[in-house]
């Protein structure tokens, strides 16, 4: 039985060994290797601080990196302000004919391509865009308003992008939720923001973190959505990675940033579940 | 507060109000874009000028519809291979992940589940730039000692593959996990007490109790991948899919032929994701 | 008559923990034997073992005179009816009992007769193109058992199959099982924590407790004739008594706490002074027992009647506060007894029995 046993481990094992060593593991060592190399005066290449030296001399790599950081954090908070009454909705006040139908509705734009959703909103808003049309045919505005390239469009499109990953955990959360436990609430005469408070949000608190973790990182992460809708000034972190690789041709240095990236996220992530007192294992089932 | 309970008009209404507003905010670009790819005009933008086909059906060269645009159509078509092979390699990869990390046990199993989950907190773009830099510094390695120059190292069809390939097998395992958690393994037992190989009894008992899942995990493998953009930005060579060729036909400067394709897209995706649903329906 | 399992000195242990410890016993041929103990006692572990899904640490394993070490349970002449009778639900019924048969290669026409008689077996015919979620709890019951029988075992392990199932079906199939054995002849050992079940269906009964065997006997053996204090606890009810012996010998006189003095026997003599505890059946008490020699006796007063058709029996308490239960027979003659009234009991010093403490 015992060599069974062994057989079927053997074919489960060697698979997911290739895959994480080759394609996770020894690509980010790689990265930290690379990363350290540079060249010096004559032109060889020497391990060396200078990538990541470079990295806190220069004042806009360094804001660029803080400026990310924050704005992925807001985006984090704002996809959550507005996840939470709408599963709530869904789950708890929506008919139950209407609950499968709206859910549907709700996940379809996600399964679309993020470039498509990203030029829905640039045709929209840009200046010689779709509301601009309208707003100057209803004489609201005189001249055309340029609503791209902001920072606020720019959050607002990063929201749009990764709301599915808020709005999944919570509806599968809220959805254990028993509404018994509402009612007896209720009956004991707490308000609705002391039930949301004491009831709701603590029962879909891994729903939450969860969501955060990967809206967080999504969000951190994204090239299109910033250079899209935040044009020349969005200065977002990811394209200054870009930027040494394929523009300046500088891949050390554009090591040395993705692996401070990297930190940053797995940084704030180690936080938010230590707030959260939860592990990752858990936030993932 | 909820259905159950007795709920103040106000409440009600604000509520609905806020979820209507909520369903234009998600739809109105996707409603936007398909709307005028139909319209008669050389720019993607108001005013209406009548209703046309051209962009979809128009052989150029002033309007080139989408069916003959042989840029647009090739990078489609690198696009489906792709998606096709990452989500055969990754739903085979996940399984054998999930069947893994739920029935075996062995030392440092922790570790490897953690190291499985790191996918999930890696940014895209990283995750293709290490393999970027790895799959360079393989490549230099092996010209170095064998002199072979070995074309999977450098940007290519297949390193996009592998790259979307890393992280997407972490979502499948997912999906077939939460399945297999829900498993009686009494049924592998049963099938083994019945003269089954532990091999015989996964392929007849446990697989197709996995099916719908596993099916499942395919469409959205497939789907994740068609639609990936960061982490292959770094990993494409000559023939980029159709989110990197679309981003730089946005970025320097857009005709309607956008919109039809994505309309085409949005068609298309829209039947999986149904496709999807109505699997996951019939798994409960 | 031959054995079909043989057991000896068998242990498995988890660590610091041994779930099984030292285990010998037979199971003769065509027999059916329960191993009945409460929940974490052992013996699924045991069963387990015999089934072929854990290795035992020491000890041997045969059945029909077959060493067991090193076969998979996939080639053992064991089948295992599953707690949750682990039907495939992506299969019919000809299916599920077809599959280990196919598994040996047979071809289908084979298949398809087998599978018909032993449906009609189970008094299932027809029933093969049905899907499992169809059946009812007590034919799924017949089905996972039919699937088993079909592959002619030499041993038909049972783990706990009616614990699913509600109460009036679960009486019907210990009746079942027990004519369906009878019937088929094959050995079964049955796995419980239900003494009810064991004592109506074994012909032998292994009383398990902490990983070890507290005695092997046939039903009535383990009722009237407890070797061990927990054997006396756990089969069948037992008013207890703590005491403390004043007389041995071959019966011995014990005096409880409430000072009265009864005379009782015991497996071995206690000497003078030990600490007993006394055990006796509720229905070993004479409710105001017209003649009173060689019996002990004493008064109680009634607390309450549980009444339970032909199963009644009063609480009554004793001058000091001991409760006793006292079996209540329906016929009749004690329907004027109420709550609060004080009565005579009396009992058998051969009703009673003493273990030290």
């Amino acid at each position: 039985m015992k060599s069974g046993f062994r057989l079927s481990f053997w074919l489960f094992l060697a698979p997911v060994l290739l895959w994480l060593f080759l394609l996770i593991v020894l690509p980010h060592i790689d990265l930290l290797l690379l990363s350290f190399r540079g060249e010096n005066d004559m032109g060889d290449l020497v391990w060396t601080f200078d990538n990541y030296k470079n990295f806190f001399i220069e004042p806009i790599y360094w804001n660029t990196f803080v400026r990310t950081a924050l704005y992925a954090i807001v985006t984090t908070f704002c996809t959550f302000v507005l996840a939470l009454p709408v599963s709530f909705y869904i789950v708890k006040l929506a008919r139950p004919r209407t609950r499968g139908f709206l859910t549907v509705l709700l996940l379809l734009p996600f399964w679309v391509s993020e470039l498509v959703r990203v030029y829905g909103w640039m045709i929209l808003l840009r200046e010689s865009g779709v509301l601009n049309y309208f707003l100057l045919k209803t004489g609201l505005v005189q001249q055309p308003v340029e609503m791209l390239y902001n920072d606020a469009t720019m959050i607002m499109g990063l929201v749009y992008t990764s709301m599915l990953f808020m709005v999944v955990p919570l509806i599968s959360a809220m959805e254990s939720l028993d509404d018994s436990l509402i009612e007896a609430a209720s009956d004991l005469e707490a308000s609705r923001f002391t039930i949301l408070r004491t009831i709701i949000i603590p029962h879909c608190k891994p729903g939450i973190t969860s969501g955060a973790i990967v809206v967080f990182m999504l969000a951190l992460g994204n090239y299109l959505t910033p250079n899209l809708m935040g044009g020349k000034n969005s200065l977002w972190f990811t394209e200054q990675i870009y930027n040494q690789f394929i523009a300046s041709f500088n891949w050390n240095q554009g090591a040395a940033f993705g692996f401070l990236l990297l930190l940053l996220s797995s940084g704030i992530i180690w936080i938010g579940l230590k707030l959260s007192r939860q592990r990752l294992g858990e936030v993932a089932a | 507060m909820i259905r159950s309970l007795p709920n103040s008009r106000a409440y009600s209404w604000s509520f609905n109000l806020f979820v209507i507003c909520y369903f234009i905010f998600l739809f109105a670009p996707l409603l936007v874009t398909c709307v005028l790819a139909f319209n008669d005009s050389n720019f993607p933008s108001l005013p209406w000028n009548g209703f046309s086909l051209d962009w979809f059906i128009s052989p150029g060269p002033e309007r080139l519809g989408i069916f003959h645009d042989e840029q647009n159509l090739r990078s489609i078509w690198t696009s489906f291979q792709t998606a096709f092979w990452v989500a055969i390699m990754s739903t085979v990869v996940g399984t054998c992940s999930a069947f893994l990390f739920e029935q075996e046990d062995f030392p440092f199993k922790n570790g490897l589940y953690f190291l499985m989950l790191a996918p999930l907190v890696i940014p895209g773009v990283i995750l293709g730039i290490s393999l970027l830099l790895a799959a360079n510094s393989a490549g230099t390695f092996f010209e170095d000692s064998f002199g072979i120059d070995v074309g999977l190292f450098r940007p290519s069809f297949w390193l996009v593959v592998f790259g979307q390939f890393s992280f997407i097998t972490t979502f499948v395992t997912l999906v077939v996990s939460a399945r297999l958690k829900k498993f009686d393994s009494s049924l592998e037992e049963a099938a083994m007490i019945l003269g089954a190989t532990r091999l015989q009894a996964i392929r007849l008992i446990t697989l197709r109790y996995l099916r719908p899942a596993v099916i499942g995990a395919a469409a959205v493998a497939f789907l994740m991948s068609f639609e990936n953009f960061n982490t292959t930005l770094f990993l494409v060579g000559s023939d980029p899919t159709l989110p990197i060729n679309l981003y730089l036909q946005v970025r320097d400067g857009s005709t309607p032929v956008i919109n039809s394709i994505s309309l085409l897209l949005i068609a298309g995706t829209s039947c999986l994701a149904l496709f999807n649903l109505y699997f996951s329906r019939k798994e409960d | 008559m031959a054995n079909d399992l043989s057991v000896r000195n068998l242990i498995r242990s988890f660590g610091d923990f041994t779930a099984v410890d030292n285990i010998s016993f037979d199971v003769p041929q065509g027999s059916f034997f329960s191993i009945l103990g409460p929940s974490g006692c052992g013996k699924t572990t045991l069963l387990r073992m015999i089934a072929g899904f854990d290795e035992p640490s020491s000890g041997t394993i045969s059945i029909r005179e077959r060493d067991m070490r090193g076969v998979p349970p996939n080639k053992r002449p064991v089948n295992l009816v599953f707690q949750h009778l682990a039907l495939f639900p992506m299969m019919d019924v000809a299916e599920n009992i077809g599959f280990g048969l196919k598994r040996r290669g047979m071809n289908s026409a084979e298949i398809a007769r087998r599978t018909e008689t032993i449906l009609e077996r189970v008094d299932l015919p027809g029933y093969g193109k049905k899907q499992i979620r169809q059946l009812s709890g007590g034919q799924k019951q017949r089905v996972a058992i039919a699937r088993c029988l079909v592959m002619e075992p030499s041993v038909l392990l049972l783990d706990e199959p009616l614990g699913a199932l509600d109460l009036k079906l679960r009486e019907q199939m210990k009746v079942e099982l027990k004519k369906l054995q009878a019937k088929v002849g094959t050995t079964f050992i049955y796995i419980t924590h239900d003494q009810s079940e064991a004592l109506v269906m074994s012909d032998r009964i292994a009383v398990m407790n902490e990983g070890h065997f507290e005695q092997v006997g046939s039903p009535r053996e383990l009722y009237s004739d407890p070797q061990t204090p927990f054997v006396a606890r756990f089969v069948g009810d037992n008013n207890v008594w703590s005491g403390e012996v004043t007389e041995s010998g071959e019966r011995l006189t014990v005096r409880t706490g409430e000072d009265l003095l009864f005379r009782t026997r015991s497996h071995e003599s206690y000497e003078k002074g030990s600490r007993v505890d006394l055990f006796l059946r509720p229905e070993a008490f004479r409710i105001e027992p017209t003649d009173s020699t060689d019996l002990n006796t004493f008064e109680v007063d009634v607390k309450t009647i549980l009444f339970d058709g032909a199963n009644s029996r009063l609480l009554t308490v004793m001058p000091g506060g001991h409760e006793l239960l006292v079996s209540l027979p329906q016929n009749r003659q004690f329907d004027h007894i109420k709550p609060g009234d004080r009565i005579l009991l009396g009992w058998h010093p051969d009703a009673g029995l003493c273990f030290k403490v």
